[in-house]
């Protein structure tokens, strides 16, 4: 498979940019042909224009990328072991994502702010949270897991969609305050049916705010195939919002970080917002409570496990002698010293206390929820002093 | 003290919040050149600026969705929808993220976004222009909601639900938009009522006529001519609608010892049924009738022609009182 130089749709100059510091490698361009920087096999394959986005990037900072997938790999193999054992309830497992999920995580700057759905994981992780807080939700101790002003990174989004609207307000705000970070929400290709996400973008156009809009199309809304939700390729969609945009492979983790690299210099220097498809693939089931097999053939699977983003980085970094015996020791030994954290706090995890109900449904006493509190807290007080042995 | 509209009341409030708090911006349809389909934000965006004062794209949840995102940022967003029963496209927005996020994120991220929705009928309109939606919010935990009766309490209010941490509907009775009213615009948000307290706005004694928004004039027009028969009717205007003052209504049965409750909206599952239940909860021993319910209709909004049959207007709202009371009324001799 090798990956073709895009060429600009007729009409690009529709959507020129409006700002001229913009750097010529990023020109407007329109979905077209899927970019590739390693092929499946783990072979570099040189891009005119993307080259010039990674260029930068140290063997070093390929071993670390390739970490990173290892680890978060390994965290959503835990998870899904601890629900099937019992400690979670659900889980939605990100397994043939990784590369789409760290190569544009590690492409973000820490005053970025980014609106994740519940699948994004690896996302998550590159902003720093921490393995155990990543699966509180669904042990069902919190509601979401973490403080978002902590890493940049809101709470993850159940309802589809909705999120790509919080990251469009949340530049209009960068806009206004005259700053250059970016805001960057996460979605997948069902989401791109909603109205919210179509809403988002014509918003997002209308008044230029520095956004970034990632769908991981990863073929399947739950049972659905992609087909179901666009008779299009998805990265085209974005032209008739008059948002640039471009469509790269997503199991391979240097063209997404590339594209998400054009996308925030081109939101930083008041160039607007970008739509980029990472074409990749959920190997797993929607959540741990999904049963794939009842829709969807396992050539597919196989075809697609051909394409492993861990596999190919892999290759790669072989080919390059980088992969020694000291980086697979290294790298195993921290994906399993997270596994093993990640399973230690999700045990030692203590539950919440039946009044936390109550608690941070208004910033400021309501009289309805306190009297429904002290009610309730009357009634749990009415069982102490009576014992099991004296029940019927 | 300044004699304004309602409307202008509104507006002199939106102002005063424009000009104290540089992180409010005020987001609608057609808010800005036009100054609003009732002109409530007239010369604020040439006072303050497109990024101040934002024209949409007509998109509600969209409206609401960004609000999310700039509370996110530190913002304190000002929605206006158009007309009630444009809220709808973003009833999502609205009760799965704005009434929720503070829950959801453990009091870290606070949503200090108020939504100013023109409510209820009697101004001929058609169909989506009249509607009364407000027991599908109260019902939303996380949600403050409240509505307003006249310019004063306009005034304020607005300003109260601006520097809320917690989201705010806030319903204007369009009908009462151009009614007049003395505004102390010097007064001090913070020794103002609370904007959670239901205001008592005609004493009496015999019946508790609990209301709020445009049937508080009604309903104070009501209790006059029910002083004419000798009846002593205390007219309550609720002004929060989540959380209700129970308190407020509960010291006033005690006293009466009989409950009326009259708004717009339909009758099932509404306000009324709440306040109701509520009461007769809290007080039972002190009723000395079953509380009456004067309400619009289960219909949909009907059409303008037929529109006053729906509405509650005095003589309705008296036959409830005659029947809290136990005199002679439109039911008698019916049960149940």
């Amino acid at each position: 498979m090798r990956s073709t130089v895009l060429t600009d749709e007729p009409g690009q100059d529709a959507y020129k940019v409006p700002n001229p510091g913009i750097s010529a490698a990023s020109p407007r361009r329109t979905g077209g042909d899927l970019v590739q920087l390693i092929s499946p096999e783990g072979e570099r394959i040189s891009h005119p224009e993307f080259d010039l986005w990674v260029s930068d990037v140290t063997d070093e900072q390929l071993c670390s990328l390739y970490e990173d997938m290892m680890v978060i790999r390994r965290i959503d193999a835990e998870a899904t072991a601890l629900q099937r054992q019992g400690e979670l309830a659900l889980w939605p497992p990100l397994l043939g994502q990784e590369a789409s999920q760290i190569g544009s995580g590690r492409a973000l700057r820490d005053d970025d702010f980014v609106f994740p759905s519940y699948r994004d994981n690896g996302v998550a992780y590159c902003r720093g949270v921490e393995p155990t807080d990543l699966v509180r939700a669904w042990r069902g101790n919190a509601s979401a897991g973490w403080d978002p002003y902590r890493h940049n990174i809101a709470t993850q989004q159940i309802i589809i969609g909705s999120q790509s609207l919080h990251a469009t307000g949340y530049a209009m705000g960068i806009q206004y305050d005259g700053a250059d970070s970016v805001a960057v929400s996460y979605f997948g290709d069902g989401a791109t049916s909603e109205g919210d996400v179509n809403e988002a973008m014509v918003f997002a156009a209308s008044f230029q705010v520095p956004v970034v809009f990632i769908c991981q199309n990863n073929h399947w809304a739950i049972s659905e195939p992609v087909r179901i939700q666009s008779h299009i390729q998805i990265a085209d969609r974005a032209s008739g919002f008059g948002i640039p945009s471009m469509r790269v492979d997503g199991n391979d983790v240097l063209a997404v970080l590339a594209a998400t690299r054009i996308a925030l210099d081109r939101a930083r220097n008041g160039g607007g917002p970008t739509f980029i498809e990472a074409v990749t693939y959920r190997m797993g089931p929607h959540t741990t409570a999904d049963d794939p097999t009842r829709y969807r053939d396992a050539n597919e699977l196989e075809d697609w496990a051909a394409k492993d983003p861990i596999t190919r980085l892999k290759a790669l970094l072989r080919t390059k002698g980088l992969l020694t015996e000291e980086v697979e020791a290294k790298t195993q030994a921290k994906a399993d010293e997270v596994a093993r954290d990640l399973r230690a706090g999700v045990i030692n995890m203590p539950d919440p206390a039946p009044l936390d109900l109550f608690k941070h449904v208004y910033s400021t006493p309501n009289s309805w929820i306190e009297r429904q509190k002290d009610h309730y807290s009357r009634y749990l007080e009415s069982f102490s002093g009576s014992t099991q042995e004296g029940a019927l | 003290m300044s004699k304004l509209t309602f409307a202008r009341a509104i507006n002199a409030g939106l102002r005063k919040s424009l000009e104290n708090d540089p992180k409010v911006v005020l987001m609608g349809e057609d808010i800005g050149a036009l100054g609003g389909v009732f002109r409530v934000t007239d010369g604020l965006q040439k006072d303050f600026g497109k990024h101040r004062v934002v024209d949409t794209p007509l998109a509600e949840s969209a409206i609401i969705g960004t609000a999310v995102g700039l509370a996110y940022r530190g913002y304190r967003p000002v929605c206006e929808i158009q007309f009630d029963g444009f809220i709808y496209p973003a009833f999502d927005q609205i009760v799965s993220q704005v009434a929720k996020m503070h829950y959801r994120t453990q009091g870290r991220v606070k949503m200090p976004i108020t939504i100013r929705v023109p409510f209820g009928g009697g101004i001929g309109s058609p169909e989506h222009h009249s509607e009364s939606p407000e027991a599908y919010f109260t019902h939303t935990s996380g949600l403050r909601v409240i509505s307003v009766s006249n310019p004063q309490d306009a005034y304020t209010m607005i300003q109260q639900a601006i520097a809320s941490d917690d989201p705010v509907l806030y319903f204007e009775p369009k009908r009462r938009y151009h009614d007049k009213g003395e505004v102390d615009e010097t007064a001090e948000l913070s020794t103002a009522l609370s904007m959670e307290k239901a205001r008592v706005v005609t004493p009496g004694s015999d019946v508790t006529l609990v209301t709020y928004g445009p049937l508080v004039k009604t309903a104070n027009d009501a209790a006059m001519a029910a002083a004419d028969e000798g009846v002593s009717v205390e007219v309550i205007d609720l002004r929060s609608l989540a959380p209700i003052d129970f308190p407020a209504v509960e010291a006033s049965v005690r006293k009466t010892g009989r409950l009326v409750i009259t708004h717009e909206a339909a009758q099932s599952g509404g306000l009324g049924a709440e306040i109701a239940a509520s009461i007769t909860e809290r007080c039972f021993n002190y009723l000395e009738a079953a509380p009456v319910r004067i309400t619009g209709f289960d219909i949909p909004y009907p059409y303008s022609k037929l529109e006053m049959h729906h509405l509650p207007d005095l003589d309705r709202i008296l036959d409830g009182v005659d029947r809290a009371l136990g005199r002679g009324n439109s039911l008698s001799g019916l049960e149940g």
